[in-house]
């Protein structure tokens, strides 16, 4: 089987990888590349387990062909912290805002891309960023607090 | 089993591959499911082609490359009116992924892009074919392209003219227990050329017919709401599934029709 070259960059460092063909950029980039940051759930684009960023935008990386990232800037949930942990990374320890701790890098991700476009949003937009990822422990509350503690400027980090 | 994927530069290109029996890869979110499960067909195409990405708004006229995902429309101000249908298509990350012409291959219960594009008479524009066919063909005929779509064309509707509502469960991001939409021209106070699409309540999107044909010539009066409301799921066969069996769906498809025309008429 004919395994395609990818370069692209990864959380702001170029990367040069073979992926297979038909391979989901999840498992391209836990195996192929070595970041664990992006979590398997359910393989069918419905948790938000494995969300990353490709240039700017939240996707889920269990449905995007590893291959179309050649030329692509992609960022997860380790190439946050630079150099200190993201103001986003300490809200969420601070407001308990993860118990399992599964869904948290593709939390984290849907949430730093909101505060990026968008560095104060109102309860309903955070609620709206977060829709499409999944936490089955905390029931959401403390995820949303953790987030507008981001935005409202009350987190030391 | 394992698929093999082509990428090519051009539409071209990627229309011949799927002349050859190829199935096209659009946003990924309905057929990387199947890759990932190894129920994917064998032989899949993809393009990079920019032209599949553009928005064109020429007078009346609007047309979306196939290409053209929900956050794209989300992004774009002429389309205002597609905002509250392509906010309430999956979430975020689907949003950012999912593709115009990808919905209108979108197996129950999704597809409810698809949905409004059938009430707003949109025709699809194919791949190296001349013209553009009815949507209602291409919804009518199944889940099997007869070739690729590059890109689809629409009259913008006239303010008030258009609407769109979706039930689900669970808010925001939920699956559509139905979607209803509708394109009611009027000419002198009375409907003329009334279109109502649902989604979810068959196998594809298509058109309430039976609810058309109480609009038809109507002025929209709460009288003639109730005669469409009553009329609404005559001929229609929704499927059971997890979110709601076929009797609830038939049971409240008039509730939901009747809300989305009494919100058209509040404006």
């Amino acid at each position: 089987m004919a395994k395609k070259p990818v370069n692209f960059t990864l959380n702001g460092d170029a990367r040069a990888a073979f992926a297979e063909d038909g391979q989901n950029l999840l498992e391209f980039l836990r195996r192929g590349v070595g970041d664990m940051s992006p979590k398997y759930g359910c393989g069918q684009g419905t948790c938000g387990a494995c969300t990353v960023m490709i240039d700017g935008e939240t996707q889920l990386s269990c449905l995007v062909l590893a291959e179309a990232v050649d030329g692509k800037e992609v960022r997860t949930a380790s190439g946050l912290p630079s150099p200190a942990l993201d103001p986003l990374q300490v809200a969420f320890m601070e407001n308990f805002a993860a118990q399992c701790g599964y869904c948290t890098p593709g939390m984290l991700v849907s949430a730093r891309a909101l505060l990026d476009r968008n560095p104060r949003p109102s309860r309903e937009e955070v609620i709206e960023a977060i829709s499409g990822n999944l936490c089955r422990c905390t029931g959401y509350e403390t995820i949303i607090q953790a987030i507008l503690a981001v935005a409202e400027g009350r987190v030391r980090a | 089993m394992t698929s093999t994927v082509l990428t090519v530069a051009t539409m071209g290109e990627a229309a011949s591959a799927v002349a050859q029996g190829a199935t096209f890869f659009a946003g990924g979110t309905i057929i990387m499911r199947d890759i990932n499960a190894g129920t994917a067909a064998a032989s899949l195409v993809r393009t990079t082609d920019p032209s599949l990405k553009q928005i064109r708004i020429s007078g009346e006229t609007v047309t979306l490359g196939a290409g053209v995902t929900m956050a794209n429309i989300l992004a774009n101000r002429d389309l205002a009116f597609l905002h509250p249908v392509a906010r309430l298509v999956g979430g975020p990350q689907v949003r950012n992924m999912g593709t115009v012409g990808g919905n209108l291959f979108a197996p129950h219960p999704y597809g409810d892009f698809a949905v409004a594009l059938l009430a707003l008479g949109a025709r699809v524009v194919m791949a190296g074919q001349g013209g553009a066919r009815p949507v209602d063909d291409l919804l009518r005929d199944g889940t099997r392209s007869p070739g690729l779509v590059a890109a689809v064309e629409f009259a913008r509707p006239r303010s008030g003219t258009f609407g769109f509502l979706k039930v689900s469960r669970v808010k925001p991001k939920g699956v559509s227990v139905l979607s209803v939409s509708a394109l009611l021209p009027r000419e002198g106070g009375r409907i003329r050329g009334a279109r109502v699409a649902w989604g979810a309540m068959g196998p594809r999107p298509q058109r309430g017919t039976s609810a058309e044909r109480a609009l038809e010539g109507q002025s929209l009066t709460a009288e003639t709401m109730g005669r469409a409301a009553a009329a609404a799921a005559e001929g229609l066969n929704p499927e059971t599934d997890a979110i709601a069996t076929d009797w609830y769906r038939r049971e409240v498809a008039g509730v939901h029709l009747r809300r989305m025309l009494e919100q058209m008429e509040r404006g």
